[in-house]
């Protein structure tokens, strides 16, 4: 049956492929979902994620955290001063982790001193876009301190295009937290009431948060993505960067 | 192309306070990225505290619109009555679902406050007419990932009727923030029982 | 059904023709299950009233579960009144099953319909295309498998009432919990012969939103607005009457309508 009397037909019965030809697909790629969000403050830095994995409607498992400490002396990450988050597809943010957790750990070995966050942040944009044409599907986030000693937070697309930032949400609740922490954080639409008329009216300044608030903006905007995405729950994983060095908690979400 | 309900942008929200409902909206009217007005409201008004918010294609918020204050104004000279906000949520539904097989590519979301009872109400549909009834918020158009986390963060429930324009306005402002096709200025309405105040907010322009 | 209306069609279908996707109509994601007892019968979330003792669970495209129910619904009433007698669950699945196969599976509706008739108790799976099933005990939507599997494992032929409840109960929080499209609470449904039907919303609420750690609420004043037009009573009241009429408390909730005073 040709193709221009199917469609006069309207239906048809399903056609065996006698033709021969088959065509076979590549997926490479798998959405585990998910989500992370990291914040600075003026002497220390949050990274958080969910630690649900997803593939469709189902759950894979509860636990897999998604934020690593880079370039740590043994496995458990003991005297790391670097955190990276990994979100997208899961098997990607485990093979980049790994790739930089190496780096940073051979440079500590060959020059004798930590790899600062800067530095280390343009090794991974490298890294990232040295698959640029077959990339890590994923969105990462890395945080530490500075030379200064101030929170200091990078953010990447998958082929390694990086930016400092005060505060980011990655993930599948990224569109969901990321208009939450402009309003909460950077005080974006706020304007200082009384001080005007109309268009006179000043805006309210964006200034470093203390630890505590930023701890509790980090669970509520968890706390409200897990009861509007699917694909975000089970535990919350947060890892706090101070110059005492890296503190790491977990908090109970919604598994439904 | 992309889906109908993203050719022309919009987001609009409602939420309900103590003893008040409001419901916002953008002003944008775009042909994808293009923006060609920053004065499309998108909220309608069908009784004394009734108000209707329709986003998606234009054409059907024109067309849905005019359909309803036909409909709603033979309800009236009928029944010699404003229709309840409830009454119109009925209406609005079995509209849309009697077009199944061929929709107007809208979301509405519905606010008011029952005159009889003098409670609040409100609730958003689907194109084809599922009611959608909320206790807290709805929200719709192509900002309404953004709306749902700054409505599920910032909402709280019994707000005044200031407050709740301070927290309504927050969450639609940071919510068009973040979606290019919606913003371009933004309108509220805080409706209590008898006085409903129109407000037309100050947000970026671009 | 009085007939939709297809004036829409062509222009849709020409704009779909063009590359436009058809628009996503919410699918509930659920988990829907039922059980039938010595003396009963039992079903669980998405619940839409038919007759006094038959209910309906609903999964797959929400509108369509809806005015589906509501219609046969009306129709089972109207039977029922020229019958005289009380409306039976097979009538009912007939009526939904040869609905639903008029339109070809293109009313998306996949029904567990539960009651207790004269002949004793019912349980069927009505699905889109109008095939049927009749069990004694029966799940559907996208935690179908999820909840089945608790059946599979836990169901016995000699269930009571409490047994069966607790057996809904535990399949539907096998879905909630193991199936990402459903979520929440639990709803129950208990249908018993010579008894009234018992609706037992928010049977179980295993997942609760915990407290905010902080509070959100803005100074007042902090959003900046250019104009605003204020609509008061008192002004209304120069163009029309107005008459404060009592007030009825248990009115407003959701689904009632006025004229229902």
């Amino acid at each position: 049956m040709d193709h221009q009397a199917r469609e006069t037909v309207g239906y048809s019965f399903s056609e065996s492929t006698a033709s021969g030809v088959k065509q076979h697909g590549f997926y490479p790629y798998t959405d585990n979902g998910g989500s992370t969000l990291g914040i600075t403050g003026s002497d220390f830095a949050i990274l958080a994620g969910d630690t649900r994995s997803t593939s469709g409607y189902n759950i894979n498992s509860r636990m897999v955290p998604k934020v690593f400490k880079i370039g740590g002396d043994d496995e458990t990450g003991e005297g790391a001063n670097i955190v990276l988050s990994v979100v997208g597809f899961a098997a990607d943010g485990t093979a980049l982790k790994e790739r930089l957790d190496t780096v940073v750990r051979m440079y500590k070995y060959q020059h004798g001193k930590p790899m600062t966050v800067s530095a280390c942040a343009q090794r991974l944009s490298t890294i990232l876009y040295q698959k640029r044409f077959f990339p890590y599907y994923v969105h990462a986030i890395l945080a530490g301190l500075d030379e200064e000693g101030k929170g200091a937070l990078y953010s990447y697309d998958p082929v390694g295009s990086y930016e400092r930032e005060q505060c980011r949400a990655a993930g599948a609740a990224a569109s969901l937290i990321m208009p939450f922490l402009d309003n909460q954080v950077n005080f974006k639409n706020q304007y200082i009431p009384g001080s005007g008329e109309g268009h006179a009216l000043a805006a309210k300044k964006a200034e470093p948060l203390p630890l505590e608030t930023v701890k509790g903006l980090v669970r509520d905007a968890f706390t409200s993505a897990v009861e509007r995405h699917i694909e975000v729950g089970d535990n919350l994983q947060m890892v706090i960067i101070t110059k005492d060095g890296i503190q790491e908690v977990y908090h109970p979400l919604k598994k439904d | 192309m992309g889906s109908p309900f993203d050719i022309n942008g919009g987001a609009c929200v409602a939420m309900v306070g103590k003893d008040c409902v409001a419901i916002a909206c953008d002003l944008r009217l775009g042909m994808q990225a293009l923006t060609i007005s920053n004065n499309f409201p998108k909220i309608f008004n069908f009784a004394p505290s009734t108000y209707l918010g329709l986003t998606g294609l234009a054409t059907d918020v024109n067309t849905v619109s005019d359909l309803f204050r036909y409909k709603v104004n033979m309800y009236r000279l009928r029944e010699e009555r404003h229709i309840s906000p409830q009454t119109l949520a009925n209406l609005v539904s079995s509209s849309l679902y009697e077009k199944r097989f061929g929709p107007f590519f809208v979301s509405p979301v519905l606010a008011g406050i029952n005159q009889t009872t003098g409670k609040p109400f409100i609730c958003g549909f689907d194109s084809i007419g599922c009611i959608d009834f909320a206790k807290d918020f709805i929200v719709s158009g192509t900002a309404s990932d953004q709306l749902f986390g700054t409505c599920e963060g910032l909402w709280e429930p019994d707000l005044g009727a200031e407050d709740l324009f301070e927290t309504i306005s927050q969450a639609l402002l940071s919510a068009v923030d973040r979606d290019a096709l919606s913003g371009w200025g933004a309108q509220v309405y805080i409706i209590e029982k008898d006085k409903v105040t129109q407000r037309l907010l100050k947000g970026r322009q671009d | 059904m009085p007939g939709f209306d297809f004036s829409n069609y062509n222009r849709n279908a020409a704009l779909h023709a063009r590359g436009v996707p058809l628009p996503k109509a919410t699918s509930t994601g659920t988990t829907i299950v039922g059980c039938i007892y010595d003396n009963g019968v039992v079903n669980c979330e998405k619940l839409h009233y038919i007759a006094p003792k038959i209910w309906c669970a609903g999964a797959g495209t929400a509108a369509d579960t809806e005015f589906t129910t509501a219609l046969i619904s009306s129709n089972v009433e109207l039977h029922s009144l020229s019958t005289g007698r009380d409306p039976r669950v097979i009538t009912c699945m007939t009526m939904l099953k040869q609905h639903l196969f008029r339109y070809q599976g293109h009313i998306g509706a996949y029904l567990v319909v539960a009651g207790v008739d004269p002949t004793g108790v019912g349980l069927y799976t009505v699905h889109a295309h109008g095939s049927t099933d009749k069990l004694p005990y029966v799940t559907m939507g996208s935690g179908s498998l999820a909840a089945m599997s608790v059946f599979e494992s836990m169901w016995q032929p000699d269930l009571n009432k409490e047994g069966a409840i607790a057996l809904c109960a535990e399949a539907i929080k096998a879905g909630i919990f193991n199936d990402l499209g459903s979520g929440s609470n639990v709803d129950v449904c208990v249908i018993e012969k010579d008894k009234p039907t018992q609706l037992l919303r928010n049977y179980e609420k295993p997942n609760e939103r915990g407290q905010k750690e902080r509070n959100y609420r803005f100074p007042r004043g902090t959003t900046a607005w250019l104009n605003q037009k204020v609509i008061s009573k008192e002004d209304m009241k120069k163009y029309v009457t107005i008459e404060t009429l009592s007030g009825d408390d248990n009115l407003a909730a959701g689904e009632k309508m006025e004229v229902d005073v």
